[in-house]
């Protein structure tokens, strides 16, 4: 257990925060039921993750919990916990918000920069491979369309995503 | 007969030439049109919408706009481009304000979202533009001996009251499809849960883990193979299988088929047509019963 003294402060204005975020909207029509939890592929798989406990303490203002322990990278969107909640908390979404918000704030997991670069780069988050597009012909597939990599260039530039700082830190 | 824009997403062109090949060829013999255009981009999943919703819905909304510039509605293989790109065109389409945010930021490249165009997933266009009873007609081959187990991905379904395909809870378009070609879909424990695909890479002991119980699952109903539609479920089913093997020490041979390449075969496509090769797992046993 922490210390009063190592406990990092309260932000009771978080789940407000994270309701004006795109996604974050019905996070305050929580009322922990657990009708999300027990719907949960993960939950069933790994105790370090529990999308009502997630939720729970992001109403009680646990913002630097919730945005650098690592939990909210552990949800799959499968989306069957907002499907069931009788709440019509959109959970799924609001975890995109927490995930917005936790990348915002420099908590960057590896894979998700590796994400960002591939796209800044061609466009694609899976770079194509150069072996099968050659045996395209051998399989009756036409020659690959041009990728749109300027448009999307200008849509990341547009949108501020190319000057969030992709310092790699593994949230975990 | 109707075309459509066909929207390959990254992973297909990239991994799964057995996807798209199967897929282009049933659906040009069955009479649909299918046009490439040029510039499109990354679909924004998932991964894409953790790190920034407003960029991905962005662009989302531009590859819609691809084609609505082309007058064409868009057709989907990958059960997660189908996802972001029908959840942004249906939000967009109802949600004005939005609309203008987005709009502000696609400016940038000279788009307007305007909302004229549908996105549908693959099986949508078999429903509406083939229908079962045609389809039922143009197999064939005799799939009657196989016995499958559907699993159709999560974002086929979810959030069903955006994407509105079928009942989340007690789905039946997906199982429909495969028993109109002649095999018989066979329930299994806990068919609608996630592949734990999209884990893969940040948790993949949990993502492993998730997958073995869908292979667990589909091998106790003793089916002849899983039929998927998402590439990252065909992936994580096919190629898992060795993982599962080199750290469960379990081996399974649970053949992994698309539906599209299930459909080509049953159309009477030639296998050595559809780049089959590409599977992990061996797909003898389902040959092998196609008579």
């Amino acid at each position: 257990m922490e210390s009063e003294k190592q406990r990092k402060p309260l932000s009771p204005f978080f789940s407000e925060e994270i309701a004006h975020r795109l996604g974050g909207e019905t996070i305050t029509l929580c009322y922990q039921c657990g009708t999300c939890a027990s719907s949960c592929p993960v939950a069933k798989t790994t105790d370090k993750f529990n999308p009502r406990d997630i939720i729970k303490l992001s109403l009680l203002g646990e913002k630097q919990q919730v945005l650098s322990d690592g939990a909210i990278w552990l949800c799959s969107s499968c989306y069957n916990c907002q499907e069931r909640c009788p709440q019509k908390v959109e959970i799924a979404d609001v975890i995109y918000a927490l995930r917005n918000t936790a990348i915002k704030e420099g908590h960057i997991p590896n894979i998700y920069a590796e994400f960002a670069a591939g796209l800044m780069a061609e466009g694609r988050i899976v770079p194509i491979s150069k072996f099968v597009e050659k045996k395209r012909p051998e399989y009756g597939l036409p020659t690959l369309k041009p990728a749109g990599s300027d448009a999307m260039k200008k849509i990341l530039s547009a949108t501020g995503f190319d000057r969030i700082k992709w310092k790699k830190e593994e949230a975990s | 007969m109707k075309s459509y824009a066909l929207f390959l997403g990254c992973t297909i062109p990239a991994r799964q030439p057995h996807y798209e090949a199967s897929a282009r060829k049933a659906l040009t013999k069955l009479g649909v049109g299918l046009v490439d255009l040029d510039n499109m981009t990354c679909c924004a999943p998932p991964p894409l919408q953790s790190i920034d919703l407003e960029t991905s819905l962005s662009i989302s909304a531009y590859n819609v706009c691809l084609a609505e510039e082309a007058n064409l509605d868009v057709v989907t293989l990958c059960t997660g481009c189908y996802e972001s790109l029908a959840m942004a065109n249906n939000t967009l389409k109802a949600n004005g304000k939005l609309r203008e945010r987005v709009n502000k930021i696609l400016s940038s490249v000279g788009k307007e979202f305007k909302g004229t165009q549908e996105v549908k997933h693959y099986l949508r266009v078999l429903v509406d533009d083939v229908g079962t009873d045609r389809l039922k007609e143009s197999v064939s081959k005799d799939l009657t001996g196989l016995k499958v187990a559907s699993f159709s991905g999560c974002h086929l379904l979810r959030p069903s009251a955006l994407l509105k395909f079928d009942d989340a809870e007690r789905p039946h378009v997906f199982d429909d499809l495969i028993e109109a070609l002649g095999p018989k879909s066979v329930p299994y424990k806990n068919k609608l849960k996630c592949c734990g695909g999209l884990l893969r890479g940040y948790a993949d002991d949990v993502a492993l883990a998730i997958a073995r119980d869908k292979i667990v699952n589909t091998t106790k109903a003793g089916v002849d193979c899983i039929i998927t539609l998402c590439p990252f479920c065909f992936l994580t089913l096919d190629l898992g299988q060795m993982l599962i093997k080199s750290t469960f020490h379990e081996e399974y041979n649970m053949s992994v088929l698309h539906y599209t390449e299930l459909l080509s075969l049953a159309l009477g496509i030639q296998p050595k047509e559809l780049a089959l090769e590409f599977h992990k797992i061996r797909l003898d046993n389902v040959l092998n019963k196609i008579k």
